[in-house]
């Protein structure tokens, strides 16, 4: 039996945010985790191994076992180190994508049977090539399959997908399951796993089936753009700070979903970049989350207040990672969602105007939960001898900081790493992108706009 | 000449990373004050010193790029054409960016010597000088920048920093409530701006200076129609950061942040970061008729509306705020008939005196303890002389007296409303009118403050001489209600002992002297044809580069004949010696305020009006504040009942039909779902105990049936 494994420049950035965070999961855990600390490691070593190998599987084989052993570590971790209603969430967790990835494997395998004989009961007949698993085959036969099948293929797929962006309406299960699980867990999940539908999309759906791509993009924007407004509006009024960022990852998730499906360089770049800043960004967040949770034990924004003055490192750290979140130019955010936005634009300015309104609200929802928590009288009696950041916490937050600061102001290493990858799926999803002619340069003005030489 | 531009404006960020990380490594001690100075002084000053040299060797444009900064990829422009939309980090030097750049040093430099003197006594003494050197920073990127992408991101640097600031009070939760407000309306302007920008991309293919005046100004009719588009969605973005009328609202609860901000931050430099964008953007603006209109009607009303809230308000940065307000609403008049020049020009003169108005100000409120109410003011000409001159040189330069720089500019704006060819005359009578509306506001704040006799208490006062109280915190516990506003920037004034007002120290009476002196001389540059000048002026002269042809057609300043000239002049310093006169009687002859009160009792309800600010604040929170939080709490319940619930009903669903299969799989289903779904702690234990004792196998098993199902099929429907 054989197999593909390879990594393109999006997969290797995947690959990197997935081992510097878990490495930032894992060292964050130090004081989290008080009871089975070995079997905890174990799950959490187990779900790296699950995810780098869906980002490395070039094979739907390797491909959807490393997306089910993904499931079972993340389900533990929830389930045993999980807060209240630790059972529930991990559950709801577990079923929901394992209904979604379900149905992907039907696609998988109407993909598969294409390819040689058939699927003889739907009258479909196949193209002769063999039986194989590999996704650069398909990537190549994608254009030849019929539509309606395409339809049909690319539905199975979106299911699978979808609820593990999550798309909205397929979200609910992320803000329990975000609750629940202990600060390593919702750092992982935020960052890396909810980056695999994403990824699926971008490596499957798009280049595979590119006319079914088109005939479902409208669909897809509105859910997104409806996600990005729905999910930053119900993040206004979240009451617990972890569920609060829980829904801005919908929020944030929708400007993904909405930037690849602009089908143009600059959304998929967009999309491929924001994955890694949203998993940056609001992984420090549920970080920052953990640390304050420990030495209180409550997640309600309303038990907090004025904690700026009790703990300014803290206070600094969090603000610059929501600064981050919503998208401050000079970091991260910013990048990801600017050159999404264009894309998007490019495409059609009432999308890029609808989706806009999100960052409107992202600024918003932020800066409101900063408020209450960091400004503001220092008024909770067990609020004033909280402690400030130590050494362990404050290397964690500085080295996200670090990641922030620099793709914020030169992301260009990472633009240059998935620019091929990106041409490949734009080729593949619309062959006619690059046909048209350059603009010409502009003629010369009064106004010389020469390279000064001294 | 690339890398002394570069440093210009890194000068101010090394200054904030190294008072940044000297501030965040060790929060709660006391840092050495004289290093905080010196890195804060010495960059900022360093920094000016460069901006004069290149405004000095300054021969023609020229813009550098520095590296790639987002290379977005390849997009499709309107008319059938590929082009990269990539951008730079680039920087430009034009006469508009030398401009922008030398006031923004310059009145940065000496706000920061003033701040040093200000902020003595304050315990966030370098977090405050790290956020004003990163706003110095991020308003040089602002106005250096040489696409549209860098100057957004100045646009956004300064509104943080102006949260921040803002916000520096943080432990009172009217400065948290306004940081707030001023940065989700700026980001409401913000995001016009953006979809601007997106529209200049589609349309041009990039969203450099250089290359979209270029092809705007050879192909002007190709591009008239979606330039509309563009330039009122840049306007909008410009609306918000310069606070026009409707998104004003932020910048008069942006005064609770310390005097030297405002004057900076909220006068001198970022509000007026609409108006240069607009005249950068000239080129645009002027292929689009419908805009430009806009442009001058917004900034029309802005001036007459802010004005008249001018007149009732009581707290003396409360009347500079909406009096800097209706002030940036003429720079856009200005701009929006045509007179590019005429707002830059009066952007600079603005700058000089409203910053020397507001720093004067500020050493009336560290003189008086803290105190910033109008009515307990008054007398302090005696104790404060060289505040009182200072500010009177600023209030006739704002009134438009001339000979004060004030009037050149507000002159030239007015001259050129007189002449737009669209309600020209009923554009300069507003604008006439507000200029007398100006006038009295400003002299009934400085004859409230410095005329008649001293109406406070023994104030509790700051005092320099006990250099030992430093460091501990000066934020009263006391807040202080003015008719239902809460009283700003009540900083000042924490001891015990009840001393008279007394002038401020030199750092700060020194950085006000040089203001008017610029008040003054600063407005001869524009001398008019009028009055013997030469036409064009050679301000006008020094900006014309910047006004590029349009299909061949050169930009002509307007003009008109010198007795028209002189007959609107001698009109429009009539009316604000008017203002003035009228201000003298009602606030310097008569101590007791007679005449006004009386007023304000016969026309109560616009009185009541003005003194409430038409209510427009009340208004949006009623409207979009409330509508949009009780929405959200709709759809947060609709999410967690009716898009949860479905979730959920699928599941009992499920679990009822499955019934109890037989299949292990099938039991594993049910088990959980059932279990999970049980609200008793003794179900739920029991399924953690069987989770923990023996389900793993079910999962091993679930995974290696579906293994199986595909090695099997893999294995046995291959040919």
């Amino acid at each position: 039996m054989k197999y593909d494994f390879g990594i393109d420049g999006i997969a290797l950035l995947l690959i990197l945010l997935t081992t510097f965070m878990g490495l930032i999961a894992i060292w964050s855990s130090f004081s989290a985790i008080d009871h089975r600390q070995k079997e905890y490691y174990v799950l959490l070593l187990l779900l790296q191994t699950g995810m780098i190998g869906t980002f490395c599987a070039l094979d739907f084989f390797l491909f959807y076992v490393f997306w089910e052993v993904m499931l079972v570590p993340m389900y533990f971790i929830i389930g045993i180190w999980g807060g209240p209603r630790k059972l529930y969430a991990a559950i709801k967790f577990f079923l929901y994508t394992l209904a979604g990835s379900v149905l992907m494997l039907l696609s998988i395998l109407a993909l598969y049977f294409f390819n040689d004989g058939g699927i003889p009961f739907l009258h479909i007949i196949g193209l002769g090539n063999g039986y194989t698993f590999s996704m650069l085959q398909y990537h190549n036969i994608g254009h030849l399959i019929p539509v309606g099948l395409q339809m049909w293929i690319f539905a199975g797929f979106f299911f699978g997908f979808a609820i593990k962006v999550p798309m909205f309406p397929f979200h609910t299960w992320l803000p329990d399951a975000h609750t629940e699980a202990p600060t390593a867990g919702s750092i992982i999940l935020a960052a890396v796993l909810l980056k695999m539908g994403t990824y699926g999309f971008v490596r499957v759906a798009l280049p595979m089936l590119p006319q079914a791509t088109k005939k479902w993009l409208p669909f897809i924007i509105g859910l997104s753009i409806i996600g990005i407004i729905y999910g930053a509006l119900v993040t206004l009024v979240q009451k617990d700070m972890k569920k609060l960022i829980a829904y801005s990852s919908v929020s944030h998730l929708g400007f993904v979903m909405l930037g690849m499906f602009a089908l143009n360089p600059m959304g998929i770049k967009g999309s491929v970049i924001q994955m890694i800043n949203h998993g940056i960004s609001t992984g420090a967040l549920f970080l920052l989350v953990g640390i304050i949770y420990e030495r209180r034990h409550s997640r309600m924004i309303a038990d907090y207040g004025g904690l700026a003055k009790q703990m300014p490192m803290y206070a600094t750290i969090f603000l610059i990672a929501a600064l981050s979140s919503m998208g401050l130019p000079a970091l991260n955010g910013f990048i990801g969602e600017f050159t999404i936005l264009l894309g998007v634009a490019n495409r059609s300015i009432w999308w890029a105007a609808s989706a806009g309104l999100g960052i409107v609200l992202g600024a918003a929802y932020l800066l409101w939960l900063y408020q209450r928590v960091f400004w503001g009288p220092l008024d909770n009696p067990a609020n004033q001898k909280v402690r400030d950041l130590n050494r362990r916490e404050l290397a964690l937050g500085v080295a996200l900081v670090a990641c922030m600061v620099w793709i914020g102001i030169y992301p260009k290493p990472l633009f240059d790493m998935i620019d091929k990858p990106v041409d490949y799926i734009v080729r593949k999803v619309d062959p006619g992108y690059f046909d048209l002619q350059q603009m010409p340069v502009p003629p010369p003005t009064t106004v010389a706009t020469v390279e000064a030489t001294k | 000449m690339n890398s002394i531009l570069l440093l210009i404006a890194l000068l101010p960020l090394f200054g904030a990373l190294v008072n940044g990380v000297r501030a965040f490594a060790k929060p709660l001690q006391p840092k050495n004050r004289a290093v905080t100075n010196f890195l804060a002084i010495a960059s900022t000053g360093l920094s000016a010193v460069f901006a004069a040299w290149v405004a000095i060797s300054y021969q023609q444009p020229w813009e550098h790029s520095y590296f790639t900064w987002i290379p977005a990829g390849i997009g499709h422009v309107t008319g059938g054409f590929l082009s990269n939309f990539g951008t730079d980090f680039a920087l430009r030097i034009d006469p508009l960016s030398i401009t922008m750049m030398l006031v923004v040093t310059w009145i940065g430099f000496l706000i920061h010597v003033y701040a040093t003197g200000y902020m003595a006594h304050e315990t966030g003494y370098t977090r405050f000088f790290t956020y004003l050197n990163l706003f110095m920073f991020m308003m040089l990127l602002l106005v250096l920048g040489a696409n549209y992408i860098v100057m957004f991101v100045g646009w956004e640097g300064v509104g943080l920093c102006s949260y921040l600031l803002i916000g520096f009070y943080y432990e009172k939760n009217f400065a948290a409530d306004a940081g707030k407000k001023a940065f989700i309306v700026n980001r409401i302007g913000d995001f016009g701006f953006i979809l601007g920008i997106f529209l200049i991309f589609n349309t041009f293919g990039t969203a450099s200076y250089g290359r979209v005046f270029a092809l705007a100004s050879a192909n002007p009719l190709h591009y008239s129609g979606v330039a509309t588009a563009i330039c009122l969605l840049l306007f909008v973005g410009a609306c918000g950061k310069s606070a026009q009328l409707p998104l004003y609202v932020w910048l008069p609860d942006a005064m609770a942040g310390p005097t030297p901000v405002s004057a900076l931050i909220h006068a001198a430099t970022m509000v007026t970061a609409g108006v240069y964008m607009v005249v950068r953007s000239n080129v645009l603006f002027r292929l689009s008729p419908v805009a430009m209109m806009v442009v001058a009607l917004v900034g029309a009303a802005t001036a007459i509306f802010a004005a008249t809230i001018g007149l009732a308000q009581n707290d003396i940065k409360k009347v500079l705020a909406y009096s800097t307000v209706s002030q940036l609403g003429y720079m856009f008049l200005g701009a929006g008939v045509g007179a590019f020049t005429a707002a830059i020009f009066h952007l600079m003169t603005h700058a000089f005196f409203k910053a020397c108005l507001f720093l004067g100000a500020g050493s009336v409120i560290h003189g008086c303890g803290g105190e910033q109410d109008l009515r307990k003011m008054g007398g302090l000409r005696k104790y404060m002389p060289q505040t009182r001159w200072t500010m009177l040189v600023a209030c006739l330069a704002i009134a438009g007296i001339p000979m004060f720089a004030g009037f050149y500019s507000k002159d030239e704006i007015l001259s050129g409303a007189w002449g737009f060819p669209k309600f020209g005359p009923a554009i300069w009578f507003v604008g006439a009118a507000g200029a007398g509306l100006t006038a009295f506001y400003m002299f009934r704040l400085y004859f409230m403050t410095f005329s008649g006799s001293y109406r406070g208490a023994r104030v509790e006062g700051i005092e320099t001489s006990e250099p030992e109280h430093g460091g501990h915190s000066l934020i009263p516990d006391r807040t202080h209600l003015d008719e239902g506003d809460v009283d700003l920037d009540k900083g000042h004034g924490h001891h015990a002992d009840v001393h008279a007002p007394h002038e401020s120290p030199l750092a700060m009476t020194g950085v006000l002297m040089i203001l008017a002196v610029l008040s003054i001389f600063g407005g001869w540059i524009g001398w008019p044809a009028a009055l013997g000048g030469s036409l064009p002026t050679p301000f006008q002269r020094w900006l014309e580069p910047v006004l590029l042809p349009l299909g061949g057609h050169e930009f002509h300043f307007h003009e008109a004949s010198i007795g028209l000239e002189i007959a609107l002049m001698a009109t429009s310093v009539t009316i604000a010696v008017i203002g003035i006169f009228i201000a003298f009687r009602f606030y310097k002859r008569d101590e007791t305020f007679s005449i006004p009160n009386r007023l304000a009792t016969r026309f109560a309800p616009i009185h009541g009006l003005l003194t409430n600010k038409y209510y427009v604040d009340e208004f949006y929170n009623a409207t979009f504040v409330r509508g949009t939080v009780v929405f959200s709490r709709a759809l947060s319940w609709f999410d967690a009942n009716i898009i949860d619930g479905l979730v959920n009903l699928t599941r009992h669903v499920t679990v009822f039909l499955l019934g109890y299969g037989s299949s292990l799989f099938d039991q594993f289903i049910v088990d959980g779902a059932v279990n999970g779904l049980a609200y008793s702690a003794g179900a739920s234990s029991r399924m953690f105990r069987k989770m923990q004792t023996g389900f793993v196998q079910n999962y091993a098993l679930v995974m290696g049936g579906g293994i199986v199902l595909i090695a099997a099929v893999y294995l046995f429907l291959k040919p």
